[in-house]
């Protein structure tokens, strides 16, 4: 079993309230505090914020993109940051451990979503299935 | 406070079918400029946190949460999770959805103050009756408004 290399950093942003809706539009969360101004500033924040799904799916396809959207077999979230317009993410993953389970070759990974002052917005743990690779001849 | 009574509450099941097109969708939403994968494939996988997308298929009395009745003034997301039981579902799935409300507990905040913490499982089974994916959602109510929280 060989696990694909860990990818370096993926930087996202500075981010916009397109982006915010472009996801809301997509997920179907029309929570209006992540796109409506005078919403946002009457529940005492200072602008509209991300919807910490969005950070979430981003970590997601970080993820995918590395071990392969069919190997996906959990994926865990902790929110501990609200994003702003403006700032700029950057997505990162590393292994935690290797081993198998219910006679597959498994990968535990841990994501994170960084915002430009150093402090992770959202933190994943996932879980992939590590196919075996397919031009290997052996067994 | 959460109402403690809420555990157990079941919602109606409802339908939710997933399209090669609200995929295409939300990996675009999701960080993938290049859509050339997607659109090689006839039935792409769903994304780790796709499921998310029952709100476009839960109607209010399949939907649980309200019976906690935390706080929304001083409610947030702290986790959310996804178990696949095998590969995600993929375009041209069709499943049937179920949420019912599991644990509820406090525990002592860093800053001080309650924290009440309450979970809601929704299980996702295919067309044959298995179980293909669990969602496990917790919210929080803080011991104040989170905009003076942080």
């Amino acid at each position: 079993m060989s696990v694909p290399t860990t990818p370096g950093p993926r930087v996202v942003g500075p981010v916009t309230r397109t982006d915010f809706v472009r996801y809301q539009g997509a997920s179907g969360d029309l929570n209006p505090i992540h796109h409506d101004e005078e919403f946002a500033r009457a529940a005492g924040f200072p602008t509209p914020f991300s919807v910490g799904m969005w950070q979430a799916g981003l970590l997601g396809t970080f993820a995918t993109d590395w071990l392969g959207a069919a190997n996906v077999r959990s994926f865990r979230i902790r929110f501990l940051e609200q994003v702003w317009p403006g700032d700029e993410l950057t997505c990162v993953g590393e292994v935690v451990r290797e081993y198998a389970a219910d006679g597959e070759p498994r990968v535990d990974v841990e994501l994170k979503c960084l915002r430009q002052n150093g402090n992770a917005a959202v933190v994943a743990w996932s879980t992939f299935v590590v196919p075996e690779e397919e031009n290997h001849d052996g067994v | 406070m959460a109402n403690p009574d809420a555990v157990g509450t079941e919602g109606a099941p409802f339908r939710m079918s997933v399209e090669r097109g609200k995929i295409r969708e939300f990996v675009r939403a999701t960080g993938t400029t290049d859509l050339s994968e997607v659109d090689s494939q006839d039935r792409p996988f769903a994304p780790p946190t796709f499921l998310t997308t029952t709100f476009f298929w839960q109607p209010e009395a399949a939907n649980p949460w309200h019976t906690v009745e935390l706080d929304q003034q001083r409610g947030l997301h702290a986790e959310q999770e996804y178990t696949f039981f095998g590969p995600p579902p993929r375009a041209g799935d069709e499943l049937t959805c179920r949420s019912r409300i599991g644990e509820i507990y406090t525990k002592r905040g860093k800053r001080g103050g309650e924290l009440t913490f309450a979970v809601m499982y929704t299980d996702f089974h295919d067309a044959t009756g298995r179980l293909v994916a669990r969602a496990r959602m917790t919210g929080v109510e803080t011991a104040r408004p989170p905009a003076e929280g942080s």
